[in-house]
């Protein structure tokens, strides 16, 4: 034992030292236990571009495709469809998508890259339950809509571009995925293409 | 017998623990109905555990096995239907005597100084019940499992900036998968319960230093020396709580209560294995329908609803038509909670004794939450979504109107000892 006097600034500064280089080890550590529940590589594997033939859909016909473990729609709208979208502005949330609710490509009145077919995922934004695709029946819930989603969950109602209506609780239009075309009948879900 | 006793004593403190928390632990003498909940809910806790752990013996944590898995339990397995029903009704009659526990503590007054400590424990306590039985209820992958458990993650996607990337981290896939059920699985058997049982502990602890509060709210407390010998008990508590107070109006816990609490669990399980054996899945409140059919992502059910005890708080979410502010509201709804014992100013405990405003707001806060659970099991049609923001509003009316009345509440006088 020695009998030297303490040196408290010395002793203080060794135990700030320890109790940081400490921290940082614990911060450190719990780095993997973190990391680990972030998607695996086969998840990531599993949310590669999916292919859609579109060349045998009908006008009014919506087609259902998985990508990413999401239903994707593609519908083929009539011009009827496409004609209603206008009308519909000044009921709509967000008529000019100014949310980020899709890629710029898509950011039109009929929010998809040809106006004929119309690409979303089909969740709705409210919390997540999937609508359901009203291809005659918009009308009466929404006057003078031609076509439309309709959320059985709480209710929410979008138009045929997959944009929300007012007054109901899904806060954003439907999530248009990354895609494009590979020739005039199909198209790939999940990338943008370099035609971007 | 007694040289082994004191060869335990020696070396840990096996006796005076027990005379501390049951032998010698002074519990007042007016105890009524209301106080046979924290005792059920032990009880239920031990049930959920014991079956859990023999459920998990044949239950298959992945999205391919799940399911079948269950089905496997239900018809295979020796008595494994009567496990799974004994625990699917737990989780059901947990949150039955915990709501009632909560609000016999509201009644009373149990939160106020100096039981904050004790409050918050059993609010956490609530709060990890909840997460456990949320993931829980993913298990057996059933439709209902899915898309309740997808509405509820996608909950923290309404979090501005990290939303997406927490929501995605939290279910370790672009959609709720089979790596979210492992996890989920992980965090249900083992990571929760670890912390279950350790704030059990934590609240029993701090409940036997500040002593049991009681229907009339008063302290059976007393400074010491102010009790003439002749009105004390005659009974032996521990020198811990006699050492400072003259304890009045008491008995042990152990064996008086425990006796008459095997009365009220033999009552309790009469209910308990009713539903058991004849209605397992209790008109789909306990057991929802679509969760008889296999989990299927691209298919939701007509109607998402999610399990009974959480409808109050899901209610409260609806009625906002704006996503955040209905998360921020949902989750205020439980943190109005938290602070109750900060919130209510008054000094008077049991509603015995306040003012006629008082019972009158704590009976439409009861009312509210009730209607609000009806609510929320509803589809959200208009008239269902008007009376879901009136009684939101009733909700955090109590709370706000506590705050402004308890501070000069006219309070009827309290007497000094539990009469009878």
């Amino acid at each position: 034992m020695s009998n030297a006097p303490v040196d408290k600034g010395r002793r203080r500064f060794l135990t700030v030292a320890t109790s940081v280089v400490g921290a940082a080890g614990a911060v450190g550590v719990a780095v993997p236990f973190i990391a680990s529940w972030n998607p695996s590589e086969k998840a990531k594997n599993a949310g590669a571009p999916v292919e859609v033939n579109i060349g045998k859909t009908e006008p009014g016909q919506l087609i259902r495709v998985e990508w990413r473990g999401q239903p994707v729609w593609v519908v083929r709208r009539t011009p009827e469809m496409l004609a209603s979208l206008e009308t519909l502005n000044d009921k709509l949330r967000d008529p000019n998508s100014d949310e980020p609710q899709q890629p710029e490509y898509a950011k039109n009145l009929h929010r998809s890259r040809k106006e004929e077919y119309f690409i979303a995922v089909g969740i709705c934004t409210h919390l997540g339950c999937s609508p359901q695709y009203l291809e005659n029946t918009m009308g009466e819930l929404v006057e003078g809509a031609q076509g439309g989603f309709f959320c059985p969950c709480h209710g929410s109602t979008f138009d045929i571009a997959g944009r929300v209506f007012q007054g109901v609780p899904a806060p954003y239009n439907l999530v248009i995925p990354p895609h494009y075309y590979i020739n005039d009948t199909t198209i790939l879900v999940g990338e943008d293409g370099e035609q971007a | 017998m007694n040289k082994l006793i004191a060869w335990f004593d020696e070396r840990i403190p096996m006796t005076k623990t027990w005379n501390i928390h049951l032998a010698q632990y002074p519990a007042p003498k007016n105890f009524n109905f209301w106080y046979i909940f924290g005792v059920l809910a032990t009880l239920v806790l031990v049930n959920q555990i014991l079956t859990g752990i023999w459920l998990t013996m044949n239950y298959v944590p992945t999205g391919e096995g799940a399911f079948a898995s269950v089905e496997f339990i239900m018809r295979d397995i020796e008595y494994g239907w009567l496990l799974r029903y004994m625990h699917s009704t737990g989780a059901s009659a947990f949150f039955i005597v915990v709501y009632l526990h909560m609000f016999r503590g509201m009644m009373y007054g149990s939160y106020q100084k100096p039981r904050e400590l004790l409050w918050i424990f059993g609010m956490l306590i609530f709060l990890v019940l909840m997460a456990e039985a949320f993931m829980g209820y993913l298990l057996p992958w059933g439709q209902m499992s899915y898309w309740g458990a997808q509405v509820i993650i996608s909950l923290f996607g309404a979090i501005p900036i990290i939303g997406d990337d927490l929501t995605l981290w939290i279910r370790g896939d672009y959609v709720i998968s089979g790596a979210t059920l492992n996890r989920f699985f992980a965090l249900h058997v083992i990571a929760l319960p670890l912390v279950l049982v350790i704030l059990v502990f934590l609240h029993i602890i701090a409940l036997h230093e500040v002593g049991s509060n009681n229907p009339e709210g008063i302290s059976i407390k007393k400074p010491k020396g102010s009790v003439p010998e002749s009105e004390k008990p005659k009974f032996k508590f521990h020198e811990r709580f006699t050492k400072k107070y003259d304890i009045v109006d008491a008995f042990p816990f152990f064996p008086y209560y425990i006796v008459k609490d095997l009365v009220g669990i033999a009552v309790f399980l009469f209910f308990f294995c009713y539903v058991i054996f004849f209605a397992p899945a209790m008109g789909g409140m306990f057991l929802e329908p679509p969760n008889f059919e296999a989990a299927n992502p691209l298919k939701t059910p007509e109607h998402i609803a999610p399990v009974w005890y959480f409808t109050p708080f899901y209610a409260i979410l609806r009625a906002v038509p704006d996503k955040l502010m209905g998360v921020i509201l949902m989750f205020g709804a439980i943190v109005a909670l938290f602070v109750l014992p900060w919130l209510d100013r008054g000094t008077v405990r049991s509603v015995r004794y306040r003012s006629g405003f008082h019972k009158v707001n704590l009976t439409i806060f009861a009312i509210s939450f009730i209607a609000l659970g009806y609510l929320g099991l509803k589809p959200a049609t208009e008239v269902y979504t008007f009376f879901a923001r009136v009684f939101t509003f009733l909700y955090f009316a109590f709370f706000v109107l506590l705050f402004f009345y308890s501070k000069n509440e006219k309070c009827k006088p309290v007497p000094e000892r539990i009469t009878k």
